[in-house]
């Protein structure tokens, strides 16, 4: 999906824990996970932790999307 | 007999119709790259020579010419009107090519195949190199020749499409890609054979360890890499959308999105929401323990995060919808194919980048 949405010539950057699998299909902006089963957070943190997780996650994910070369 | 013609015996041909790109049609180079479609009688440069060489009884009724950069800017348009010039001529085989690394010309071989062969039932038949994208898109449901990138091969690529072309309109049985000269289409058969696959397994083990020369029975699908597009240049200016492969919807799943090779995908508003609350969304994903995302689907969609980054004005502006289809044991064919559609809504939105989720 990403290297389709790639393809289109839209700027995707892709948040997973399953790294290995962003790297076969050729993602080019990929942010790693907190985790299959929560991505975007993390259940053992408490909820304003947790919080600040997705933020600062997020934040990086946005900087991926702003950056042109391969970090 | 390995293969059965068309009685040429009763004067009855097997009726093959080529298509070529400008240049092997005889019109020119790149600066003819913009004429359109032709249909020429009979046959026209290579597919003289395919004539040739599908021997006894086979005759290339007509030869369909068009320039690549008109075809890739008109596809749909070439492609109907290939279809409804070929309709009723009675053929027996579609040929295309051979197109080696041109990649516009390969683009349209490998869509007017394709056409041909699921609409019209025609088997059709085309050559490329590896690398051509035209590959890339259509070797799953065409046996594409591999042609290499050397166009003096001609000839040598026009025997092996006449080998599986003749065996395509005899429904023989076609071999094994490195046999008959075909790229691998990611297809699995069933075979039988003499050794068990613990003991092929081990065999091939012992070889890689004495450094000897073995062939994995699994070859790993390749990815042709595609450019990174162009950096945000103001996030601050742009519409950000979500889309997650992790199967979160909305309670009852209206979309009826599958929880295993999921088949399309929904979009969901988050207009006015600042939070995305568990009672209200359910996920259909049968690959991973969804407990959590059910418990805080912001732990896959962070749409909390987000929508505070929209207030301060981090980002222009988060979508109102969010996409979703589950990603769990999906065959690439169809999660290209879902990416294709996204990516058309993505662009039909104005969204201007993507944050993609996946489990």
């Amino acid at each position: 999906m990403t290297t389709e949405l790639e393809k289109a010539g839209i700027p995707v950057v892709q948040i997973t824990s399953a790294l290995p699998i962003a790297k076969m299909v050729g993602s080019n902006r990929v942010v790693l996970g907190t985790g299959i089963v929560h991505v975007t957070g993390d259940a053992k943190l408490p909820p304003e932790d947790e919080k600040e997780l997705r933020r600062k996650l997020v934040q990086k994910a946005l900087d991926a999307l702003q950056s042109s070369a391969k970090s | 007999m390995a293969f059965c013609l068309r009685p040429s015996a009763s004067g009855v041909k097997m009726k093959v119709i080529h298509y070529l790109n400008q240049f092997f049609g005889g019109i020119g180079a790149e600066e003819q790259a913009g004429v359109g479609l032709e249909f020429r009688d009979g046959a026209v440069g290579p597919a003289k020579l395919m004539e040739q060489l599908l021997g006894d009884g086979a005759q290339v009724v007509m030869t369909i010419v068009c320039g690549d950069n008109y075809a890739v800017e008109h596809q749909e348009e070439v492609t109907a009107a290939v279809l409804l010039k070929i309709k009723d001529t009675g053929a027996d085989l579609f040929a295309a090519g051979p197109c080696f690394d041109a990649g516009r010309y390969g683009m349209v071989a490998g869509a007017l195949c394709a056409a041909v062969q699921d609409q019209l039932k025609i088997p059709a038949i085309t050559a490329m190199s590896g690398e051509n994208p035209g590959v890339d898109l259509y070797r799953e449901g065409l046996y594409i020749v591999d042609s290499g990138t050397n166009a003096g091969k001609t000839r040598d690529v026009l025997v092996k499409m006449a080998a599986i072309g003749r065996k395509l309109v005899g429904k023989d049985p076609i071999g094994l890609p490195a046999g008959e000269g075909y790229l691998p289409r990611g297809l699995l058969r069933d075979q039988l054979v003499e050794k068990r696959a613990s003991t092929r397994m081990v065999d091939m083990l012992l070889s890689k360890m004495r450094g000897e020369k073995f062939e994995s029975e699994m070859s790993p699908i390749s990815f042709a890499p595609v450019p990174m597009p162009a950096a945000v240049k103001d996030i601050s200016k742009a519409k950000v959308m979500v889309i997650t492969d992790g199967g979160l919807v909305p309670k009852g799943n209206p979309d009826k999105i599958q929880g295993t090779a999921a088949t399309n995908f929904g979009a969901y508003s988050v207009a006015g929401r600042d939070d995305l609350k568990g009672e209200d969304y359910e996920v259909s994903h049968g690959g991973y323990d969804t407990r959590f995302v059910q418990e805080d689907p912001d732990r896959l969609v962070p749409l909390d995060a987000l929508r505070e980054m929209e207030k301060s004005g981090v980002i222009g502006k988060l979508h109102d919808e969010f996409l979703s289809t589950c990603g769990r044991s999906n065959p690439l064919s169809n999660t290209r194919r879902l990416g294709r559609e996204m990516a058309a809504k993505v662009k039909q939105e104005g969204v201007d980048c993507v944050i993609l989720t996946s489990t």
